[in-house]
């Protein structure tokens, strides 16, 4: 057992404020232990808080009373009792879920988070990895690399630890042999190298015996490397505070205690700030100078990544929660579909489409998941075809947002580039990802924002924007209705555009034929260029059969909120065929026309449109009333 | 520092629990902060100034009162509530004060009725949906295992087993109806980063955590201070004049001091540093149920 502590007990006996100074200079590392069952994780970090004289009189007595109780190592102290804290674990003999611990030394404080072997709380062990600069890997020299191990390598190096140690315990087992440790080490190697981690310091351990915790041993002579605690208080970690990364501020709360503050808070993910800087607010683009960080200590002249801070901006421009602030001419990609790798948290697999809830830094989207482009068998690296991902399993998917967010790579930005699944049902956080790229070719085409806005134009023609989308089967009268009701404003001087579904075929969309994702494309087109008009004040009008649900909600999504009109036509298929106007049911019938809605594609008809007309009851005239005071906001009674 | 960029581990753990702070205030519809008075409660109240400014924190401070915390902690309180700008609700619980329960006669049912069965009333009767508390995952075993945002049944109970993954510093804050949350902003402070946080902000704490000469008795082992006529000497006990200070402050017939010279801050994180008995160990309420002790009380509710 080693004698050597971390804490200088002297100088704090002697010269407590230099011992002060000393502590109050110390960085911060924090790391995670983990490998299989039994490879003696807690009997480590037991270790390193014994000696470094963090277990007090008091636990190491009852410590010493459960080890004779419960403990696996005869009369000597289980240092495991020490750490699995949960009455379950201590009973099962295996850690459940990640322990935080503290130990100092003269230069650093460490937090260790104590991680679970069991492939079943393979979440807990992401939990832990998921804050850990280093990663210690343990290999009980007994056994060498095992599936855990192999697993737990590459986990860390997914989460993009980049610091591993790769730690031989239990050396005193095998009479501390380096014939043993050599070919572990060049087993670990070859496999870490198959995963692309190209770097790890090795180091032969007995976390039970003390050897190479705090110093070199001597039962190991042939090894020349640092001891673990060496390593740990000198080993070079932080590379997101490198100054040459852009500032990133994801805007957590906007601070408004008056009129005449209006601070932005959140904590800075990469680079540095000062007063004077040029900003851009993402999404909206909008540009500004930074003017203030304000601190309850004082405003700051810099602030660097890691602190939460408070800015002050030189214009009254829109900014809030989930909004990210850069450097006007640095600024993150915005986007609303992406590649990621997912590992699947939750006993309930991914249903492929399924809306869950994305939460990236402060940003909370609605994204659905399309089926795993493949997934990584942990042992053998292979990928491997699945329908979806179950509990454990790690994948890479596309994912579709209902909105744009602001993100960056996970490789070069963890705050921008990390998310998590929740479920919109249970509220369970069901998976962790790790964003690579958007799938929007338009990724480095920032959203411009103008000056004249949508509202002053609209303002301008004494009007307000809509879009009023006409849908029902073919015959049921939409194209008649559209018409009159823009003959009714056009002579109101209201300005207007019928977008007509034949008329588009002709121009715009003349490289669309009639498959399904050929009509859904079509009218995402359509919806995209009413959006646009939208803009420029006009009521715009649409008819088109547009029968699927789906589509309508993602033009819906498109408009502003309150500007998407949905009116149904609800005329019969019997009625509308009986009519024929176009001649087109007939051919249908025959087999002449594929893909016929009502016929041989179905008509999903709207639940909760905003007006419904049936034709078979109300005369086209008088819908086309209807449907007027509706936008210009005369009621009238629903017939 | 070399690296102008590296920060300190007290500026990263002051940003840390300031970013856990905003992020409840702005995901929670009803947001509450539990203060208790002592030193971790101190440091949690001056982080949330720290947060939020120039606006004061935007929620109230809410205490659990036994009626038997010392007579300083009363004080301090009111002081720190009328400071910060923030609302102060002092809750205790009916039943516990129509029977009269008290730690002299009723040992482990006074823990229970005023601080679990309190805190869960008071949280009813607001209806607050998070809670912060000033837990730290260096007190004891099941604690250290403890999610930043911890979440409670509406009965109030903790499912250790079941906590969800928590990656990163991305939290996920929804909620199941009845479900409510116990948030630890200071979860990764030691007791030494406490005291050095306390030196280097001037943060005000009681009086009590510095030593003074103050009346005791000796009682099964533990040193107590008779602070007020409350308090019953058994035949033969004379409250005796000793220099002492507390490392904890609770309830004061609970609560050990230890004999100390240590006066100033420097003094005490020294003792602190060189004691060979941990902070806890002055308290009751960890050793009752064996090993795990804690770990059943906050099943039950317990903060």
């Amino acid at each position: 057992m080693s004698d050597q502590t971390y804490v200088v007990d002297d100088l704090i006996a002697q010269d407590i404020d230099a011992y002060l100074d000393l502590h109050q200079h110390k960085t911060m590392l924090r790391f995670i232990t983990c490998g299989s069952v039994d490879d003696g994780k807690s009997t480590l970090i037991g270790r390193l808080l014994y000696d470094s004289k963090m277990i007090f009189e008091d636990q190491l007595a009852a410590l010493e009373a459960d080890s004779k109780r419960q403990g696996t190592q005869g009369q000597a102290i289980d240092f495991a009792l020490l750490v699995d804290g949960l009455a379950a674990e201590r009973e099962q003999g295996i850690t459940i879920d990640v322990a935080y611990r503290f130990f100092n030394t003269e230069r650093r404080k460490f937090i260790v988070a104590d991680c679970p072997g069991h492939e079943q709380y393979t979440r807990n062990m992401i939990t832990g990895a998921s804050t850990a600069d280093l990663a210690v890997i343990l290999v009980d020299a007994r056994k060498g690399v095992l599936v855990q191990t192999r697993r737990h390598s590459y986990l860390c190096h997914l989460i993009g630890i980049r610091n591993v140690v790769l730690a031989v315990n239990k050396m005193d087992l095998v009479g501390y042999d380096q014939a043993i440790y050599d070919a572990i080490v060049r087993d670990y190697a070859e496999f870490a190298r198959s995963i692309g981690l190209d770097r790890f310091v090795a180091m032969p351990i007995s976390g039970f015996q003390g050897d190479n915790i705090t110093t070199r041993s001597a039962n190991t002579p042939w090894y020349r490397g640092p001891a673990l605690i060496d390593h740990l208080d000198t080993v070079a970690v932080n590379a997101a505070l490198d100054r040459d990364t852009p500032f990133r501020l994801p805007v957590q709360w906007v601070n408004r205690p008056d009129l005449d503050f209006r601070g932005f808070s959140g904590l800075i993910a990469t680079g540095s700030v000062r007063p004077g800087d040029a900003i851009r607010v993402l999404p909206s683009g909008k540009t500004s100078t930074v003017t203030r960080i304000v601190t309850r200590d004082g405003d700051l002249d810099e602030a660097v990544a890691g602190q939460s801070i408070t800015l002050c901006l030189a214009d009254a421009i829109d900014c809030s929660r989930g909004d990210v602030i850069a450097p006007a001419a640095a600024p993150p990609q915005v986007a609303d579909q992406f590649e990621a790798t997912l590992v699947w948290l939750n006993d309930e697999a991914l249903i492929p489409g399924r809306a869950y809830w994305l939460k990236l830094a402060t940003q909370t989207v609605s994204a659905t998941v399309q089926q795993p482009k493949f997934v990584v068998n942990v042992n053998t690296m292979e990928h491997m075809a699945a329908k979806t991902l179950d509990l454990n399993a790690i994948g890479v998917v596309e994912l579709t947002a209902d909105r744009p967010i602001v993100f960056e790579a996970y490789a070069d930005n963890r705050t921008l580039g990390g998310f998590i699944l929740i479920d919109k049902i249970t509220n369970a956080t069901v998976a962790a990802g790790m964003l690579h790229f958007s799938l929007r070719r338009a990724q480095n085409v920032h959203w411009q924002a103008l000056d004249v806005t949508r509202e002053a134009r609209a303002a301008l023609n004494s009007q307000t924007a809509h879009v009023l989308w006409f849908t029902g089967l073919s015959g049921s009268g939409k194209s008649t209705i559209a018409n009159l009701v823009e003959k009714k404003l056009h002579a109101m001087g209201k300005h207007t555009f019928l977008l007509d579904g034949d008329n588009v075929r002709h121009g715009l969309n003349k490289d669309l034929g009639f498959t399904e994702a050929d009509r859904i494309e079509n009218i995402r087109r359509v919806g995209e260029v009413a959006r646009l008009m939208t803009d420029a004040g006009l009521i715009v009008i649409t008819a088109f059969i547009s029968p699927f649900r789906a589509e309508r909600d993602m033009v819906r999504a498109m408009i502003a909120p309150g500007e998407f009109v949905e009116v149904f036509i609800d005329t019969p298929l019997d009625e509308a065929e009986r009519r024929d106007v176009k001649g087109l049911y007939k051919k249908a019938r025959a087999g002449a026309l594929k893909n016929f809605t009502g016929i041989d594609s179905p008509y999903e008809a709207p639940e909760n449109p905003e007006i419904r007309v049936d034709t078979t009851r109300e005369a086209a005239e008088d819908a086309a009333e209807r449907i007027v005071n509706h936008i210009l906001g005369h009621w009238m009674p629903v017939i | 520092m070399s690296d102008p960029l590296t920060l300190t581990h007290l500026a990263r753990l002051e940003a840390e629990a300031i970013h856990i702070m905003r992020e409840v205030v702005a995901e929670a519809q009803n947001p509450v902060m539990l203060y208790s008075v002592g030193k971790d409660s101190a440091v949690m109240l001056h982080l949330a100034c720290k947060a939020f400014y120039p606006s004061p924190p935007p929620f109230p401070l809410l205490h659990v009162d036994t009626t038997w915390k010392f007579r300083a902690m009363y004080d301090l309180r009111d002081t720190m509530a009328r400071d910060s700008g923030m609302d102060l609700l002092v809750y205790q619980n009916p039943e516990a004060r129509a029977r009269g329960i008290n730690p002299f006669d009723h040992g482990a049912l006074h823990t229970d009725m005023w601080k679990t069965e309190g805190l869960k009333q008071a949280l009813d009767t607001w209806g607050f949906d998070a809670a912060f508390g000033g837990a730290r995952r260096d007190e004891e075993k099941s604690r250290a295992k403890e999610r930043i945002f911890s979440f409670r049944t509406a009965s109030h109970g903790w499912d250790p087993k079941n906590q969800r993954p928590e990656l990163w510093n991305l939290y996920n804050a929804r909620k199941n109806k009845g479900e409510s949350i116990r948030v630890f902003p200071i979860s990764n402070w030691t007791e030494l980063d406490i005291w050095q946080y306390i030196h280097l902000n001037q943060v005000p704490i009681v009086p009590l955590y510095f030593a003074d000469m103050r009346p005791t008795v000796e009682r099964d082992g533990m040193l107590l201070m008779v602070d007020d006529d409350r308090f019953p000497l058994r035949p033969g006990e004379t409250p005796v004049m000793r220099s002492i200070r507390f490392r904890t402050l609770g309830c004061y017939p609970l609560t050990g001091a230890v004999e100390s010279t240590a006066r100033t801050l420097p003094q005490v994180i020294q003792e602190t540093l060189l004691t060979t008995t941990s902070e806890r160990q002055g308290r009751a309420i960890d050793k009752d149920a064996g090993g795990a002790g804690m770990e059943t009380k906050k099943q039950q509710g317990y903060f």
